[in-house]
């Protein structure tokens, strides 16, 4: 018998379904790869109990005839940033150290509604904020994969879904979710060898999510390939009335939508994203996933997004400027941690709690957003940034006049080294460079792994689609896929 | 304008007073939560998860607020914006759970508008001032700090946290403490006419903050202060004369007018200088990403104004025009209650001058006896109606009428019912009246002879000895013309 | 762009995070490494553009006035409320004394 911790999620999800195994198994199997996997620090909360729950739920459901839900039997990772209920829920921040939510996220309800089960909570960069799981309060996640150079130096699973990244390539779980803001599901999936898919900004309900940027917030899944992100987005996506921003849309049946045949699709190279310095294999792994989508019958067309530069600056204001906000409610009143030094008063109770709870990045990025939004600089930063978002979404609403998707590298380098990166915060964010636009334009956008660079390390390709248009950017994410033939893992250290 | 001024030792002053009303707006549920807003609840027992700021949580605007906002934007004749929306102001305090309060600063809901008010309230057609109003915009309310339960603690509720207010900012236009209570009174009295606040000041459903400067006439704005929270008409006055005083003292004194934020202490009718929190005025106003913007669609917008009921200007014109006085009409229509119940009277088909003479005077009166509300007055519109009926056809004198509506009054009964079960119904039985008046002259003969004598006031008398021998229900008139006719007969005889 | 420790200070004391004399010192030049890199910005020509409001084209929704018609965002829950308050006494949360 096959090791089942070798399956993705459709295949468990047929397995069950046609009895071939039961999904106690299942669950029983990733149990204990979880249970052995400490090292990656991958998880902050393993919830078995939950995984079994829902495992039996989907075995006596089978027993009894039923139609099985969607996803039964079907354990996955739930990124820390969704509030669970009864599960401690951190954002991997010592500021909500021993807070348990009352209350479910839309998201991982959605999940459980379908008959998921759940592993654990998952590490992250502390608030979503991080390009590496290394501001994360409960340590750095390590990824799976070493570089073939012999040396043994630990390596970013990128960030911040990094819990997510590493759990599903070591095969910890079939799938996780992620949250994505600026990259956060596509780069750390592309530095990992698997894929994700960040929707249309409004498909998924940011209710329940722990928020970063609220413009740019979204959920999205991180799996092994794009049948299994198919089938995850379908189960987290759909309307909430809960959320504002939620887009009031049926959820399209994209698994059974799925076609690699790209016979007349458009796919548009944008040339502003051959940047300076990027590395030659980059480039190579680029030109091949063009001519995967010429072999998988796509037109090939350059295009232009002249505003591409300005993106990770206005990101830069746009994001910490939101978060400063957002994270204000965490001031030891409510929930979380309370410092309280003897003497003092409210003001200073905030000033120390926050100061000891949030991390140095966590800090930078909230100064940075205080200052921007501060008395006489509003306009030159935030309203300047708000209307160059505005030029951005435009650029890639003429480029849809031209081509139906994009193609360009994830990232513009395979994984790094933990600590290569962190003493420099502008080197870091210029990992998100290729990522970034389309989150700042709420454009869905995927990540799906290429092949593996000198190093032996996995590079992903990104596509990127108009909105609403997942299933195109899914079509082709499976073209790639197919043509890439990617069947690289990491070798168990752990 | 005001001649109001206020006699330095420098010479006048004038004053300049600008309000920003907090109105709450009348709803069930919260701004942007389900949570419930009725007043008085056990400590935090109305809060969400949303209202209390959890992790992940997210706001989604109640309609019906929204359209409270425009329907008192359309009220007061103003602009109503169909795009707007909402911004954060960023301050850390313990009744703001958010760590920021969702309000409107740069794009709100109502623009311009203006309320008409008059200076003389007793005679409301003398003279008239038209108040412009800067703005209305919609926000979340924060919650309660108790400082006094625990000797180190402080104690947050927050029940009122996301309950809705309407913020209504006035322009500088107001000169003095007089016509500062009459907008207030007038804004109080339009929000009640639109159902879109309570009004109720005692519980906060308004509180305003008040803006006032000085200047010698003809001189360019003072420096203004803003004495926050204060919760009811009289004192909003009486901030307005106190500080307008210390300001006048403090330039005369040399000295210079600080603009900050300051209280009223009612106990010592003083106003003072709040411990200026640090950073106060770096609110780091951004729109709120987590709400798109409102846009307001015509078929919304034409269902906020067919919904609008009659406002007091409007209808205090149609009372006048009715040929009731200005001074009864302005009486009648100043608590929307009272106009309600005045235009159910109206709908009975009284005559309008007897109607508001009655309502004013009688009705008024035996309310206010009695300590009670309109709304809860013993005596309906349709008993009122039947009762006037009595009068104008000759059942009941006013007398009678008196005292059939204390009747009225304590048994909850109709008119006609207490005419008919304690017999009042006056007389105009003029075979009646004649044996009583012969049986009073003939027990009077030697008046009667005095009368005949030339004593002419004896009239009176006899008019009373009639109207107390049929138990006050004869018809007085019938009574006259009765006496006369018999007492001048004898005279021909 | 250089940010001097004085503006450090203050940006951390609108935050609300409690800096010392070293850590505000250590961070006004990273700080102002960042904010020179974002006043990349200024180069943009933004004239007649209009801030982005709604990333994609979509208006607010409005929600009826029903209380509770939704437990998850209904009130009535007090004790969920309080369940992870450091300090909760009697039905209220608890801060340091504030002299207002
Ligand atoms: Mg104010
Ligand atoms: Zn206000």
């Amino acid at each position: 018998m096959t090791d089942l911790t070798d399956l993705g999620i459709a295949g468990i999800r047929d397995g069950v379904r046609d009895g071939s195994f039961k999904a106690r198994e299942v669950a029983d199997a990733f149990i204990v790869k979880v249970s052995q996997a400490k090292a990656l620090n991958a998880f902050l909360v393993e919830t078995p109990e939950h995984a079994i729950a829902a495992a039996a739920a989907a075995d006596t459901a089978r027993a009894a005839g039923e139609t099985l839900k969607p996803l039964a039997g079907v354990p996955i990772g739930m990124k820390d940033l969704f509030c669970t209920k009864g599960v401690t829920t951190t954002a991997a921040s010592h500021i909500l150290e021993g807070f348990t939510p009352t209350y479910e996220s839309t998201v991982s309800q959605n999940l459980w509604d379908a008959g998921a089960g759940m592993l654990g909570k998952l590490n992250m960069d502390q608030f979503a904020m991080g390009s590496s799981n290394e501001t994360s309060a409960f340590g750095n996640v390590i990824s799976p994969w070493k570089r073939n150079d012999g040396g043994n130096a630990s390596l970013a699973p990128g960030g911040s879904s990094g819990g997510s990244s590493s759990a599903v390539a070591a095969r910890l779980c079939p799938g996780a979710t992620g949250t994505d803001t600026g990259g956060s599901i596509r780069q750390p999936a592309a530095f990992t060898g698997i894929s994700g898919i960040k929707p249309t900004y409004g498909r998924c309900s940011r209710w329940g999510t722990i928020a970063f940027a609220s413009s740019l917030d979204q959920a999205g899944p991180m799996a092994r390939d794009v049948r299994d992100c198919a089938i995850l987005l379908e189960a987290m996506a759909g309307f909430d009335a809960k959320d504002g921003t939620s887009l009031q849309l049926d959820v399209p049946k994209w698994e059974a939508g799925l076609s690699a045949n790209l016979n007349g699709l458009r796919v548009g190279i944008p040339k502003e994203y051959r940047v300076d310095g990027m590395p030659e294999e980059i480039e190579a792994l680029w030109q091949q996933g063009i001519a995967w989508m010429k072999d998988a019958g796509a037109t090939i067309v350059e295009v232009s997004l002249p505003h591409t530069k300005y993106a990770l600056p206005a990101y830069y204001i746009i994001a910490p400027a939101e978060a400063s906000s957002n994270l204000a409610r965490y001031d030891g009143v409510r929930y979380g941690i309370r410092d309280l030094p003897t003497g003092a008063g409210l003001q200073d109770m905030y000033a120390a709690t926050r100061a000891d709870g949030f991390g140095p990045e966590v800090k930078r990025r909230i100064m940075i957003g205080t200052y921007v939004l501060s008395a006489g600089f509003y306009d030159a930063y935030y309203t300047q940034a708000q209307k160059v978002r505005t030029l951005i979404a435009r650029d890639f609403e003429r480029a849809w006049e031209t081509c139906d998707v994009l193609l360009t590298p994830t990232a513009p380098s395979a994984a790094f080294a933990l600590g290569e990166k962190s003493a420099d915060p502008i080197a870091m964010y210029l990992n998100d460079v290729f990522t970034v636009p389309s989150s700042l334009a709420g454009l869905p956008a995927m990540s799906v792994p290429g092949g593996l660079d000198k190093q032996g390390l996995p590079l992903g390709l990104q596509i990127i689609g108009k909105p609403l248009d997942e299933q195109g950017v899914l079509n082709a994410g499976l073209a790639i896929e197919q043509r890439a033939g990617f069947t690289a893992r990491p070798e168990a250290w752990w | 304008m005001s001649d109001y001024r206020i006699q330095g030792e420098t010479g006048e002053w004038e004053v300049v007073v600008g309000l920003e009303v907090h109105a709450q707006v009348t709803s069930n549920a919260k701004l942007f939560s389900g949570a419930a807003t009725a007043f008085g609840a056990e400590p935090n027992t109305q809060v969400s998860l949303v209202d209390a700021a959890m992790p992940g949580m997210l706001p989604v605007p109640n309609r019906e607020c929204i359209r409270q906002a425009v329907r008192t934007g359309m009220a007061i004749e103003a602009q109503i914006n169909k795009w707007s929306r909402f911004d954060r102001k960023n301050y850390f305090y313990a009744d703001l759970p958010q760590g920021y309060q969702i309000s409107q600063l740069y794009h709100p809901i109502v623009g311009e508008g203006a309320i008409d008010i008059s200076l003389d309230e007793k005679n409301p057609d003398a003279a008239g001032k038209r108040i412009g109003v800067e703005r209305i915009h919609v926000e979340q309310d924060a919650g309660k700090l108790m400082h006094d339960q625990h000797p180190t603690q402080s104690y947050v509720d927050l029940n009122r946290s996301g309950v809705a207010l309407m913020e209504i900012v006035s322009k500088p236009d107001l000169a003095s403490p007089a016509e500062t209570g009459a907008y207030l009174r007038k804004l109080r009295s339009i929000l009640r006419y639109v159902g879109s606040c309570d009004g109720n000041m005692e519980e906060g459903s308004m509180r305003a903050d008040v803006n006032v400067s000085v200047r010698k006439p003809g001189d360019e704005l003072g420096t203004r202060t803003e004495t926050k929270n204060v919760n009811s008409v009289r004192f909003v006055m009486a901030v307005v004369e106190q500080e307008a005083k210390r300001q006048v003292e403090v330039l005369e004194a040399g000295g210079k007018i600080q603009q900050e934020t300051r209280l009223y202490d009612p106990d010592r009718n003083e106003t003072r200088s709040m411990r200026s929190k640090e950073d106060a005025h770096d609110y780091r106003y951004f729109p709120d990403p987590d709400l798109l913007p409102l846009v307001l669609d015509d078929a919304f917008l034409a269902e906020c104004r067919a919904s609008l009921p009659e406002l007091p200007d409007a209808k205090r014109a149609r009372y006048e025009a009715l040929g009731i006085t200005a001074y009864q009409a302005t009486v009648l229509t100043a608590e929307v209650e009272a106009a309600r119940w005045f235009d159910a009277l109206l709908d009975a088909g009284v005559k309008p001058a007897a109607a508001a003479n009655w309502t004013t005077s009688e009705l008024f009166g035996a309310l206010n006896r009695t300590g009670k509300d309109i709304e809860n007055s013993p005596v309906s519109p349709a008993q009122a109606a039947e009762l006037l009926g009595l009068i104008a056809d000759g059942t009941l004198s006013g007398s009678l009428a008196k005292q059939v509506f204390e009747v009225m009054l304590e048994t909850g009964d109709g008119a006609a019912k207490v005419v008919e079960d304690r017999g009042l119904k006056q007389t105009s039985d003029t075979g009646a009246i004649e044996a009583v008046i012969a049986e009073v002259m003939a027990a009077n003969a030697d008046k009667v002879a005095d009368y005949r004598g030339g004593k002419d006031k004896l009239f009176g008398f006899f008019v009373g000895q009639t109207m107390k021998a049929m138990g006050g229900k004869a018809n007085p008139a019938v009574v006259n013309e009765v006496l006369k006719k018999a007492l001048g007969e004898s005279v021909a005889s | 762009m250089s940010v001097d420790t004085a503006t450090v200070k203050r940006i951390a004391s609108l935050a609300r995070i409690a800096i010392t004399d070293e850590d505000a010192a250590r961070m006004a030049p990273e700080l102002g490494n960042i904010l020179g890199w974002i006043e990349m910005l200024e180069e943009v020509d933004t004239t007649g553009i209009e801030p982005m409001t709604a990333v994609i084209p979509n208006t607010l929704r409005l929600r009826d006035d029903v209380v509770n018609a939704d437990p998850l965002t209904g009130g009535g829950i007090r004790e969920q409320v309080l369940a992870n308050a450091p300090v909760a006494e009697h039905g209220f949360f608890a801060v340091p004394k504030v002299i207002e």
